[in-house]
């Protein structure tokens, strides 16, 4: 499978993205002028900041070339990830619901953090929720995953009625874990997914968790589940046309 | 025609710029201020001003978590005051 990463003038984790996903697949850089997916079977918005974040983190850059694509991508079920950066400008394009505010503390944080899995059946956390030694036969227990975050605006809001509305449809996938909510996001919510599942975003960096010797290699997870999805939908399509 | 949107934090949504100030202020002696909240203003030339609601819909405010509010400067020029 083949994971298209996009590169914005701004972008600073594309290439991370890219190492990150080539340890499950193939992967390839997506310039924001050029409209063109070269055939990826998944979509990455990696985080930085694209276009400078003027005006608002992510606004710019919803209207570049490549999201017009990146878009008509995920309105046909392809699956996109965006991380820090990408989360803001998929919540800008209106592909996930609410937005992310300068963090409640004004300032840029950087640490690891301690996330809960609070939905492992989606395309981008199936993977979480097998093997670790600790989720073995304990259903009840959060999977939990060591990641880094590193941001100034990250505080995820969306309205009271949107929230229940998504808690219910099992769109709150990730969680900051007890007392790890450095930002002030509502619902201690890390990451969301839209209605249909094909798209993610969330604000910890899962490519810069990739190798032990940064310190946690927990961030793997979601790269292989996209990559379980990816395949599960090619054989499910597959075996449709025979 | 001249213009000029006021964007704000929604009403109800953390503002945690005009705490900041709303704690800075009295701390340099300034005593009774209240509710300080902190937004953008962004001024523009249009050539059709039955455009800026869609402009602050699309693009400059996000509606989500923020509130917008156009003026029109009749009478001015897009001229930059010296």
């Amino acid at each position: 499978m083949k994971f298209g990463v996009v590169q914005f003038p701004g972008s600073c984790d594309e290439r991370d993205a890219v190492h990150a996903a080539s340890l499950v697949g193939e992967a390839e850089l997506l310039w924001h002028a050029d409209p063109d997916l070269k055939g990826s079977d998944a979509v990455i918005v990696p985080g930085g900041f694209s276009y400078g974040d003027y005006l608002r983190a992510g606004a710019i850059a919803r209207f570049a070339p490549v999201m017009e694509s990146v878009i008509a991508f995920a309105r046909h079920g392809g699956l996109v990830l965006g991380i820090c950066n990408g989360f803001q400008v998929l919540c800008e394009a209106r592909l996930l619901p609410g937005a992310l505010l300068p963090n409640a503390g004004l300032r840029f944080v950087c640490r690891q953090v301690d996330l809960e899995v609070a939905n492992g059946s989606t395309a981008f956390t199936r993977a979480c929720s097998s093997g670790g030694a600790d989720s073995a036969g304990s259903g009840a227990q959060a999977q939990h995953l060591s990641i880094p975050a590193k941001h100034a605006c990250g505080r995820y809001y969306a309205d009271s009625d949107t929230l229940s509305a998504m808690t219910e449809a099992g769109q709150v996938v990730l969680r900051y874990a007890p007392h790890e909510n450095f930002n002030g996001s509502v619902a201690d919510i890390a990451g969301v997914c839209n209605e249909q599942g094909n798209v993610f975003g969330m604000m910890p960096h899962p490519e810069h968790a990739v190798d032990a010797l940064t310190g946690s290699i927990d961030g793997l997870a979601i790269f292989q589940s996209m990559r379980m999805a990816a395949e599960g939908a090619t054989t499910a399509a597959e075996s449709a046309r025979a | 025609m001249r213009a000029r949107v006021l964007i704000r934090p929604k009403a109800g949504i953390l503002d945690p710029q005009g705490q900041a100030v709303e704690r800075a202020l009295p701390a340099l002696g300034f005593d009774g201020v209240e509710h300080v909240h902190v937004g953008r203003l962004v001024e523009l030339d249009v050539g059709d001003a039955g455009q800026l609601d869609g402009m602050c819909q699309r693009l400059l405010a996000n509606p989500l978590i923020e509130e917008y509010e156009v003026q029109l400067l009749d009478g001015q020029t897009g001229t930059p005051s010296p």
